[in-house]
């Protein structure tokens, strides 16, 4: 094993499993980054390998940790982990051919298991790369004279061949539902929206840049201030936590003088909860999903994988009229222990307005003017948090005032709910979409008055009306805490993030996002009459078979072409008739000495074998060509004999 | 062959003993209009070789001992203010050709000088003329140049660069005779008695025809498949700093086809491509690694046997 190809191999498991050290345990990543060291400087003082005892105790030892880390050798985590170890352990025993090969093989097994952790256009460029490598060190195990320069033409050729392969393999190879190899729990980690709201919730989320998910509007987009895109709906509040209490109730809601349609695609991010974003109030989804009492709408199971919907809604509308008992009771729960500062002010409120609708805009205008400040860091809250925060801090985030402005309303007796969702979101002018990230996050509020059934209350544009209108920079402009994505970056970087996005999102679209339907539809574009899978295998085997005998044909074009020289071929002809009689011509052998070598070992050889070599250099590289010396050469070859 | 190129190896077989390959290479490079570096010890016939050559073929012969204070004006020439003969204060500079104004040279010793003289006969080797003070003045053709250089001893030398190496069409060794040819040597008359009394055996119109021939020896496609098969041969393989140039092909090409016409054929084969490649190549490719401290002659049979006859 040379010195240059097991470098070639170290840098080969290096980078396969490098991303792989983020989410390994930290004590495996050290015993590995160790091993490649240790191998590294075995190779650069040629020193001898380690025993095999040695390699079977730490073997052994690193698969112990392993079980006792996972507490099995199977599923994700765990065998990626040990494949890992058993990859950097396998460097330690290079010995053969063999070796090499097997690390070669591992190295490929290992760039897939990387996607199991990200498939973003990074990685995959970062794996592409990978290979590369790999296929340069293939290349060298296979011809250790190869040049560096020619050893990576050789790779690239090999990898651009690939691609018509590869191609075929992405449209026609039958795809399965669902993530890689179907892992629900653990495919995805998961970030977003959550079913509780407490003070300070919405405003950690506030700071992640993360996507939620895309919108493309098929018409003209909304105003901003009708962009509020319904999640989790709260009923339960404990004086501290909402939370989304019993929903037994299972019976369809009831839309009236619906208005103002609106059509829209959304590519939601997997978030591993089960609903789906759709803007006030949708009446129609592409997905099967059920729309609960309170307008959520459900999928039947969480989003673990990115989910594309198509979805239409109706911006103006009036919603459950009649509205049972049994839900206004629900949304006038609340715990009397806690907060009486603000159930006396709404009970003030109660004895001071004519209706509910008085109301509420009573308790808008107190939020709009007494000094209340928006901000993503409010001060901490005691035990009456609602108490506190409307008259001692009144600084806070959209929970804090969605949440006081259910509880007065409900104090007020009111029926009154939190609406959790997104608000906004940013338009991506290359891609002509929508982003909404998870620093759109949002509260609001939805009372129900008599005769309009449920109304979206929004108390943070009564104190932050740019929240709404704008997006959240301009409402706290000044606040560090804030992520730089939702900060008013240069245009320049504006439109560079626009532009990855928009790639992002075609990646994200066409390549991972390329299902079943998506291949039908495609496959059905291209010409393919009702598409089946015995269809797309035939199609698969012949496209494959297709390819690689073009290749080869044009690989082994030179044969062809080389047939006519009839000189060459009856020399060649001749020297394979001699190499049976034990006299085969070393391959750089001219015809002149290989004359002479026969005579010297043949010598009743001699005359015809020179008469031979002498027409055959006469006639191949000769400046004359003529039919009789042709036909003379060619007779005389075939005619001597050994 | 002319019955004259005949006589010329023949002669110079009869001097200088066992060497018939060196005798016939450097006629060789002679014909292929090209220069030859001679790197060896000293003793072991460089100098003799070159006065043969130069006696048998009857041209006007220089030598230059290259010395560390060599200057560049010591080998093309100077000129000097000579007055007027009737003593008048009038007079004109008078141009003195330097040793290099000859048919061939002998350049001694070239990597005990420094780069400055080195270059100036260098250069004047490529371009077959020199300018001095701005005039340009050709040189005598054929213009043959033999250097030569001693591999031991390399303290206080100025060793040749790889780029000043590639002016030179070959590089050979002159090897210490086998013991039937130093016996002969030893047992013999002083050479240089013989040399002096050496009679030409060609003319230098002959010579200078000879050379145009060389340049019309056929070159057919499959001798070219050959020769591009062993530029990229030694561009692929991880045994060279460098492959070889195109213009080390052309000097290949052009070594083959002079060593042809010796063996009177209208045709190159590969066997004369065989036979001038350890010349034409070993100072051009520089080994790495292990095969560094090879034999040059190992390396080139090695690249030989590397690539297949197409």
């Amino acid at each position: 094993m040379s010195k240059s190809l097991t470098y070639g191999l170290l840098l080969c498991i290096l980078m396969v499993t490098a991303p792989h050290a983020d989410h390994l345990p930290l004590w495996l990543s050290s015993l590995c980054a160790g091993l490649l060291i240790w191998r590294a400087t075995l190779a650069y003082s040629g020193k001898a390998l380690p025993k095999r005892w040695l390699l079977m105790l730490i073997t052994v030892a690193g698969t112990a940790g392993i079980v006792f880390e996972f507490h099995t050798l199977f599923g994700r985590e765990a065998s990626v982990t040990l494949l890992v170890l058993l990859a950097s352990l396998k460097l330690l025993e290079l010995r053969a051919a063999r070796d090499a090969m097997v690390l070669i093989y591992l190295a490929c097994f290992i760039i897939i298991t990387n996607f199991f952790y990200s498939q973003s256009i990074p990685t995959a460029l970062y794996l592409l790369a990978t290979l590369m490598v790999i296929l340069t060190t293939w290349v060298h195990q296979q011809g250790q004279n190869i040049a560096i320069k020619p050893r990576l033409r050789i790779a690239a050729v090999l990898l651009l061949q690939a691609i018509p392969l590869t191609l075929i393999l992405f449209i026609l190879f039958p795809r399965v539902q669902g993530p890689l190899w179907g892992l629900p729990q653990d495919a995805y980690a998961s970030s977003g929206l959550d079913d509780k709201m407490a003070p300070g919730s919405l405003s950690r989320l506030s700071l992640s840049e993360a996507v939620a998910f895309r919108v493309n509007y098929n018409d003209k987009p909304p105003q901003r201030n009708q962009m509020y895109w319904r999640g989790p709906v709260l009923w339960n509040f404990d004086g501290r936590t909402w939370t989304p209490g019993k929903t037994a109730l299972t019976f369809a809601p009831k839309f009236t003088e619906l208005d103002q349609q609106i059509d829209y695609v959304v590519t939601l991010e997997p978030h591993n909860k089960p609903w789906l974003f759709a803007l006030d109030v949708p009446n129609k989804i592409s997905v099967s999903a059920t729309l609960t009492y309170d307008f959520q709408l459900l999928n039947k199971e969480p989003v673990n994988a990115r989910l594309r919907y198509a979805a239409r809604s109706n911006l103006v509308y009036h919603a459950n009229l009649q509205e049972s008992t049994r839900q206004l009771q629900r949304a006038l729960q609340l715990p009397k222990q806690f907060n009486p500062r603000a159930q006396q002010l709404a009970l003030e409120w109660r004895a001071s307005s004519k209706d509910d609708a008085d109301i509420v805009n009573t308790a808008l205008t107190y939020f709009n003017k007494q000094g209340f400040i928006y901000t993503l860091e409010p001060p901490l809250l005691g035990v009456n948090t609602v108490d506190d925060f409307m008259f001692t801090t009144k600084q806070g985030f959209c929970e804090h005032y969605a949440s006081s402005f259910v509880f007065l309303m409900r104090a007020a007796n009111i029926p009154a709910r939190v609406v959790t969702g997104y608000q906004g979101g940013e338009f991506n002018d290359v891609g002509n979409y929508y982003i909404v990230r998870q620093s759109d996050a949002h509260a609001w509020a939805e009372v129900w008055l008599a005769g309009q059934g449920w109304v979206r209350i929004d108390p943070t544009a009564a104190i932050a009306p740019e929240r709404v209108q704008r997006n959240l920079s301009a409402a706290v402009s000044n606040n560090a805490a804030l992520p730089f994505m939702a900060r008013n970056p240069p245009q320049w970087m504006r439109d560079l993030r626009f532009n990855l996005d928009s790639l992002a999102n075609q990646w994200n679209q066409w390549v991972l996002g390329y299902d079943t339907e998506r291949q039908f539809a495609f496959l059905t574009r291209l010409g393919m009459e009702d598409v089946t899978w015995q269809k797309m295998a035939l199609d698969m085997a012949g496209g494959m078979g297709l390819v690689i005998a073009l290749f080869s044909l044009f690989m082994l074009r030179h044969l062809i072409k080389r047939q006519p020289d009839k000189v060459q071929a009856a020399w060649l002809k001749l020297c394979r008739k001699l190499a049976k009689a034990g006299l085969p011509r070393a391959a750089h052998e001219g015809a002149q000495d290989y004359a002479a070598r026969i005579t010297a070992s043949r010598p009743e050889l001699t005359d015809s074998m020179r008469d031979v070599a002498m027409r055959y250099t006469a006639l191949r590289y000769g400046s004359v060509q003529d039919e009789q010396a042709l036909r003379e050469f060619l007779q005389r070859a075939a005619a001597l004999k050994i | 062959m002319s019955q004259a190129l005949k006589n010329v190896i023949l002669q110079a077989e009869q001097i200088i003993l066992g060497k018939p390959q060196q005798i016939r290479l450097a006629l060789c490079c002679l014909l292929a209009r090209g220069h030859l570096l001679i790197e060896d010890l000293p003793g072991v016939g460089k100098t003799t070789l070159a006065q043969v050559l130069s006696r048998t073929l009857g041209l006007q012969f220089q030598r230059i001992q290259f010395t560390s204070d060599l200057l560049p004006a010591d080998i093309l020439g100077v000129s000097v203010y000579q007055r007027a003969s009737d003593n008048s204060m009038s007079g004109e500079f008078k141009f003195h050709p330097g040793p290099i104004f000859a048919q061939m040279i002998l350049a001694d010793e070239i990597n005990r000088a420094t780069p400055k003289a080195q270059s100036a006969l260098l250069e004047a080797m490529d371009e077959h003329q020199v300018t001095i003070e701005g005039v340009t003045r050709p040189l005598p053709p054929p213009f043959f140049v033999i250097a030569t250089q001693n591999p031991a001893h390399q303290i206080g030398t100025f060793p040749l660069p790889e780029s000043q190496l590639d002016r030179f069409l070959m590089r050979i060794q002159m090897g210490y005779p086998d013991a039937q040819a130093e016996r002969g040597l030893l047992s013999g008359v002083d050479r240089r008695e013989i040399i002096a009394k050496l009679n030409p055996q060609m003319e230098r119109v002959e010579l200078l025809a000879l050379q145009k021939r060389v340049r019309t020896v056929f070159v057919s496609p499959a001798l070219l498949d050959y020769v591009q098969a062993i530029l990229r041969h030694t561009r692929e393989v991880a045994r060279y700093t460098h492959g070889l140039s195109p213009r080390a092909g052309l000097a290949l090409l052009a070594a083959a086809r002079a060593w042809a016409l010796l063996d009177e054929r209208d045709a190159v084969t590969p066997e004369d491509v065989q036979a001038v490649l350890p010349g034409v190549t070993s100072h051009r490719l520089q080994a790495i690694g292990e095969y560094s401290t090879q034999n040059t002659d190992v390396l080139a049979r090695e690249l030989i046997e590397a690539v297949a006859i197409p």
